[in-house]
């Protein structure tokens, strides 16, 4: 039961499913959107945001994140987040995923991943059916491929049947190992563990071919590589129910990031080389890619102060998913509404949630979005329960002014008229 | 005194680095003035009375996180004999066991304020980790599969003595290459220097896109052998290997042993080296690892004290306000 006002924000620039972009107001009512557009103004007792003619967008859906840490979502105007099975204790069992759907209430919608396999070792399957019940939208193998063919084509079965998407990790184990790095001259300079960069290929070829076998959805959280964008994009030609989603390290940096040992730049998969970087760009630009993501993953020192390859994978993303996917908008590789449809449309879509569009009728998760404003990411004062970002000192563009979950105010700044 | 191929400015501009964590960012000149430093320990250690006063007073830490004799032991001895108070902490006797973070142990090591601290580790960038940590000088020992950089001084030190220049010098650089970090500062340190380098391994033993480091890669050992003025061969690294790289010792030695035959490629005066544990029998056989006046393998020994008696004068020259240095 929602006892907030109404919320109206006026005098927006909404953000429309398709992109366009209107001048006009939002209302919700219940926590759904209840009117939007140019005729739209309050009603006595509503609570009343202006926008100053800023931009008015979906709240971003951040699809697997390995932790809930909302200062740091709120920051980055994500109202929702798919959370990973890779927890201390894996979200493998219908009682913790119960739990996770909750714990991010009443300011924050978390929807968790379901473990695939127990304990998340590749081996037996974990009660999937009973994880949907209790609320898992999605099933995840985790940070790592399984390995054996034969159960990863038993769980893409079993999920087609529940119609659920596997959401995978891309990289083949074998080659891996302990692999913290693309194999090139950087780790070879570094003498790092390295892999080919073709274990991303070889792990997605696999599984295209499994999860047709199977008629199965499956979606890479992160595909990294021009090899394996080339089968993703071949496979949707083909109609198979493939999707892929990257992080914006992935289009921002290369392996050169990785110098000096820096571990903020350690990341799973592990930067590839800038060809690679310049495919991921072309695969945004040319619709294979669908979804982008934070995997916000906070570490601190004890974490990261470490040698490279014993310091732990992983980035605190969240505060920066917005401001760096907005590069791409002012480079004019895609537009604005193409960009939020990769931040929130296509991810609540994959998650079956009503939300990640200015619509009536879907949850009225609101951002209020200045994409110019300039700031600098600080390490040292991030949002985020850890400041490992490897876009520490950088210049970026795009503030979230003001946040609504449901049609409550999460966070507002003072907004100065345009 | 050997014909210099390199001027360096006077005093502190010569070496103007806090410390020693790769041969990567030295310049060739600087190498050259480590090297020229060098040659006075040489001539010491030759004398029966090998001890100078010239880091009296001054605390030295040999921190070794990763098991090593001859390498510890040089160390210890380069700094005995400069007159410094010595102390080795090895692994086995320390908290780090009791898991202890490797920045805690730097912290508590610069806290004991030493002036030196030496260190080994296995893990790739440790040392560097440290050396961004502590106050006092750091030199590294070697760190995982990236540098070791005072093998590769010793190295050039000891192809100086006898081939006296590395202008086009053919150096044939043999063996595990990719678990290597005397592999990795050699190359650094003799194509800085003006030498062709070759490596050669089996691929699965190579690292990738080594080329880009201005080396001929080579998978046949004849061919890589043929013409060399130096032979480096490198140890299998069995403990640094995650699963099988090589079928069997047997099969590597048949493809890549240092047998009398094979050497006979190389040119006649071809030197020998290895920077040692040797495996005998394996990469390298017996009769060639002897092989008098051709054989460098305890000369590259002898060359390594002198090598780091150098690098602790050199690199304690601020702190202890050196003339021309403070």
């Amino acid at each position: 039961m929602n006892t907030h006002a109404p919320l109206t924000v006026t005098n927006g620039r909404l953000l429309l499913p398709g992109g366009e972009i209107v001048p006009g107001a939002i209302r919700s009512e219940d926590g759904f959107i209840t009117a939007i557009g140019p005729d739209v103004t309050p009603q006595p007792g509503d609570l009343v945001f202006e926008a100053a003619g800023k931009l008015v967008t979906p709240g971003l859906v951040d699809l697997g994140v390995f932790e809930i840490d909302k200062p740091a979502f709120h920051f980055g105007g994500i109202t929702r987040a798919a959370l990973m099975p890779d927890q201390n204790t894996p979200l493998d069992i219908p009682s913790r995923v119960r739990f996770a759907a909750q714990s991010g209430k009443p300011d924050f919608w978390v929807h968790p991943l379901a473990g695939a396999t127990r304990e998340l070792k590749g081996e037996a399957l974990a009660e999937i059916a009973l994880m949907r019940e209790a609320g898992a939208r999605a099933v995840a193998t985790g940070r790592r491929w399984i390995g054996d063919s034969g159960t990863m084509l038993r769980l893409l079965h079993y999920t087609a049947m529940l119609g659920l998407t596997v959401i995978a990790h891309a990289e083949d184990g074998g080659i891996v190992g302990k692999a913290v790095a693309t194999s090139g001259e950087m780790a070879t300079r570094l003498g790092l563990p390295s892999a080919p960069a073709k274990a991303e290929a070889l792990a997605i070829a696999r599984d295209i071919a499994l999860a047709e076998l199977a008629g199965a959805a499956i979606h890479f959280r992160n595909v990294t590589t021009a090899a394996g964008l080339d089968l993703v994009r071949a496979a949707k030609v083909r109609g198979l129910k493939v999707t892929a989603g990257v992080s914006p390290a992935y289009f921002m940096l290369s392996d050169l990031a990785v110098a000096q040992f820096r571990t903020f730049a350690h990341l799973s998969p592990p930067l590839r080389s800038e060809d690679d970087r310049k495919a991921v760009i072309a695969a945004v630009a040319d619709g294979t890619i669908d979804v982008i993501g934070s995997g916000h993953d906070p570490r601190g020192p004890e974490d990261k102060r470490l040698p490279f390859a014993d310091s732990a994978p992983g980035m605190a993303g969240a505060e920066t998913l917005l401001p760096l996917t907005l590069n791409l908008v002012r480079d004019g590789v895609i537009p604005i509404g193409r960009a939020f449809d990769l931040l929130a449309a296509n991810p609540a879509r994959l998650l079956g949630a009503d939300a990640g569009r200015l619509a009536v009728g879907a949850e009225a998760d609101i951002a209020v979005v200045d994409p110019d404003r300039p700031w600098i990411v600080d390490s040292d004062k991030m949002a985020a329960s850890a400041g490992n970002t490897p876009f520490d000192k950088q210049p970026v563009q795009g503030r979230v002014l003001a946040l609504f979950k449901g049609g409550v105010t999460v966070r507002t700044k003072k907004v100065r008229p345009a | 005194m050997i014909s210099p191929e390199y001027t360096y400015p006077e005093g502190a501009a010569a070496f103007p680095h806090n410390g020693l964590v790769g041969i990567a960012g030295l310049a060739p000149h600087e190498i050259w003035f480590l090297l020229d430093e060098a040659e006075q320990w040489v001539e010491l250690n030759r004398n029966a009375q090998k001890h100078r006063e010239v880091l009296s007073g001054l605390t030295i830490i040999n921190a070794f996180f990763e098991n090593s004799t001859r390498t510890l032991l040089s160390f210890e001895i380069a700094g005995k004999r400069l007159g410094a108070d010595v102390v080795n902490m090895a692994v086995a006797t320390s908290s780090v066991k009791k898991g202890e973070t490797l920045i805690d142990t730097a912290m508590t090591l610069n806290a004991m304020r030493a002036d030196a601290i030496v260190i080994r580790h296995a893990s790739s960038g440790a040392v560097q980790l440290i050396a961004d940590k502590v106050d006092c000088p750091v030199l590294n020992a070697g760190d995982g599969q990236h540098e070791h950089p005072t093998q590769a001084l010793l190295d050039a030190l000891t192809i100086r003595h006898a081939k006296r220049a590395f202008n086009g010098l053919r150096v044939t650089i043999c063996g595990d290459i990719l678990h290597s970090r005397v592999a990795r500062s050699n190359i650094l340190c003799l194509t800085s220097l003006g030498a062709d380098v070759r490596v050669c391994a089996p691929p699965a033993l190579m690292p990738a896109d080594i080329e880009r480091m201005n080396v001929q890669v080579f998978h046949d050992f004849d061919a890589a052998l043929t013409g060399a003025d130096v032979v480096m061969m490198l140890r299998l690294q069995m403990e640094r290997m995650e699963g099988q790289f090589i079928p069997s010792p047997r099969e590597y030695r048949h493809l890549y042993g240092l047998s009398m035959e094979r050497l006979a490629k190389a040119q006649p005066d071809a030197l020998v080296m290895h920077p040692g544990p040797m495996n005998r029998g394996i990469e390298i056989e017996s009769d060639v690892a002897d092989l008098a006046g051709r054989s460098q393998i305890t000369t590259q020994v002898e060359m390594g004290v002198a090598i780091r008696m150098a690098c602790l004068d050199v690199l304690t020259r601020r702190g202890r306000k050196a003339e021309g240095w403070a």
